[in-house]
């Protein structure tokens, strides 16, 4: 078990995003800086809202509430809820009591967990008794995991204070419009007060619902991430109103996610030809609501039995059974890494301070892919990387612009061209990727398409690295105003 | 005067069960199955069978 402490410490290290702050706070991909110093205490070994805890904790979800209160657009009840995770996955479902056995099981093998959250299938609170029977059992076996749960919002306003009783400090509302006439185009029916709505009454009552539920979870004190799902031609053009709107109620953080659309998953919008967006539609839209609620870029639309750190998914080797019978979580190993985890973020930061001091100036920002496991160090291979982190790096700043996913390319060793070809459209813009190992011919097909792959940095921290080669692509260039 | 479900397109998501005011509805293997002696069609409780309200496949909760 220690094994893999050390393993992951010795491999890992830093944060995406705000380099330039002080302490190395890397709030939300945004900042420490623009968030409370009172949220950023509590979020900050949060994966899900923390770029930077993203690389140091895991976080799991179990699926122990298939039912849901509501239809969506863009989502097909044969499958997991696509709010929070992804849509054409079937996750397989737990009683809380299953799920307590599957919480223990990780614990005992990933010292890294921190976070437990209902998520789905379904909706979190239509399932309301399976959700708190479930966190009751785990505050109880586990106190120190945070809790969170995921809503489409509807049932939120009267659960407000049981999930205060249960110490649940961060709730995610899904809110992908706070106008009916946008919210009919996204949701046929809603079930509410013993009968089905639809159209746009149904709209109403759930905009009304969820800003309800917004509004007693902020005055409860308990931090709300709000959750869109950005459907090109539908609400697009409504994503900085709901920013707003959702800014001014008090939501910390606002997530936009891609609408995920495929005739294959059965859902209306996939039947009907509705696409989702592609990446450089989303980073625009990202980009023009940036400053109002912190956005978050790193989110993976986990699925709603996700296990692990980034975008890894543990999840099938933790299924119920392949769990051993009495597994035992040991605290110390907890402690050992959290202690392992603070030296690893004061070096990533000292790392960073001197590679900015080094870099000799600042200039025209650049756009850099990592690919990388976790602990903020470059400590991937390109052909096992099924995502790369974007950062935009001028010389004195390492800001985290997003997550770029790519399936994994390299299967059993070889390199499959198509594949290649499809991470290179997912790396559009990107000047240069940061790699541990890479294959020659990768290599060379990447530059092909004008993207420089560096392997010199290999296990070191991002952000230093990429101020360093940033600093070096410069000063060969000539380019840099001290 | 009871509801069925049709058991090829239940998704097992529980929703229904959750909403019957007479705990007629019950999972087996993974689905859920109404039992016709408890059920009255929601009669006396709701103006609409709550199964058929809340189910997201159409045409699954349907007149036995
Ligand atoms: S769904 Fe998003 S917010 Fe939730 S665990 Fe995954 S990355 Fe974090
Ligand atoms: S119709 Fe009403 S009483 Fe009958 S099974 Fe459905 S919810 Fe229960
Ligand atoms: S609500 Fe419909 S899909 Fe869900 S368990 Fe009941 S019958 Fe099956």
């Amino acid at each position: 078990m220690s094994g893999q402490i050390v393993s992951l410490a010795g491999t890992v290290a830093v944060p995406g995003g705000c380099s330039s702050k002080g302490n190395g706070a890397c709030g939300s991909s945004g900042g420490a800086s623009d968030m409370p110093a009172e949220i950023w205490e509590k979020v900050k070994n949060h994966p899900c809202y923390s770029e930077e805890a993203h690389h140091y904790f895991a976080r799991m979800h179990v699926a122990v509430a298939p039912a849901c209160n509501i239809q969506c657009n863009y989502c097909n009840r044969k499958y997991d809820c696509s709010n929070e995770s992804r849509p054409g996955v079937v996750s397989e479902k737990l009683t809380p009591e299953q799920a307590l056995h599957k919480v223990m099981a990780v614990a005992a093998k990933v010292p890294q967990l921190s976070v437990l959250g209902i998520a789905g299938p379904g909706d979190a609170l239509a399932n309301p008794h399976k959700t708190f029977r479930t966190f009751d059992l785990v505050a109880k076996a586990l106190p120190h995991l945070k809790l969170c749960l995921s809503t489409n919002g509807l049932a939120l306003a009267e659960h407000v204070e049981t999930i205060k009783d249960y110490n649940v400090d961060h709730v995610t509302i899904t809110i992908s419009a706070v106008d009916p006439e946008i919210g009919q185009h996204i949701y046929p029916w809603i079930f509410h007060d013993h009968r089905r709505w639809t159209g746009l009454d149904a709209a109403r009552i759930l905009h009304e619902r969820q800003m309800e539920g917004l509004e007693r979870l902020v005055a409860a004190g308990i931090l709300v991430k709000i959750n869109s799902v950005l459907i090109p031609g539908v609400n697009d053009a409504h994503m900085a109103e709901i920013n707003r709107v959702v800014k001014a109620k008090g939501a910390f953080l606002h997530n936009i996610m891609p609408l995920i659309s495929d005739p294959a998953h059965g859902t209306h919008f996939g039947l009907s030809g509705q696409r989702g967006p592609t990446p450089i539609e989303l980073a625009a839209v990202q980009d023009s609501v940036e400053g109002g609620a912190k956005l978050m870029r790193h989110c993976r639309q986990c699925r709603a039995d996700a296990v692990g750190l980034l975008g890894e998914d543990l999840g099938a080797e933790f299924a119920l059974d392949k769990i051993e019978d009495e597994p035992v979580f040991d605290p110390k190993v907890r402690e050992i890494y959290m202690n392992v985890v603070e030296q690893e973020r004061a070096d990533r930061q000292d790392a960073e301070d001197q590679a900015r001091r080094r870099s000799g100036g600042t200039g025209e920002p650049l756009l850099v892919a990592v690919a990388t496991k976790g602990g903020g160090r470059i400590n991937q291979h390109f052909g096992h990387a099924r995502e790369f982190q974007l950062l935009e790096v001028d010389g004195q700043s390492v800001r985290f612009v997003g997550v770029r996913r790519a399936d994994n390319y390299c299967k059993g060793g070889y390199g499959e061209e198509d594949s290649l070809e499809a991470i290179i459209k997912a790396l559009t813009g990107v000047s240069a990727v940061l790699v541990a190992r890479i294959g020659d011919c990768p290599r060379h097909t990447l530059a092909e398409a004008g993207i420089t792959v560096v392997d010199d940095y290999a296990h070191d921290f991002i952000e230093a690295s990429a101020l360093a080669w940033w600093g070096r692509v410069m000063e060969k260039a000539g380019r840099i105003s001290a | 005067m009871a509801y069925k479900i049709v058991a090829s397109q239940c998704t097992g998501c529980g929703a229904c069960e959750y909403e019957c005011p007479n705990k007629a509805i019950s999972e087996k293997g993974g689905i859920f199955i109404i039992n016709p002696d408890k059920c009255t069609e929601c009669e006396g409780h709701f103006d609409s069978p709550q199964c058929a309200a809340v189910c997201p496949v159409d045409g699954t909760c349907v007149p036995a």
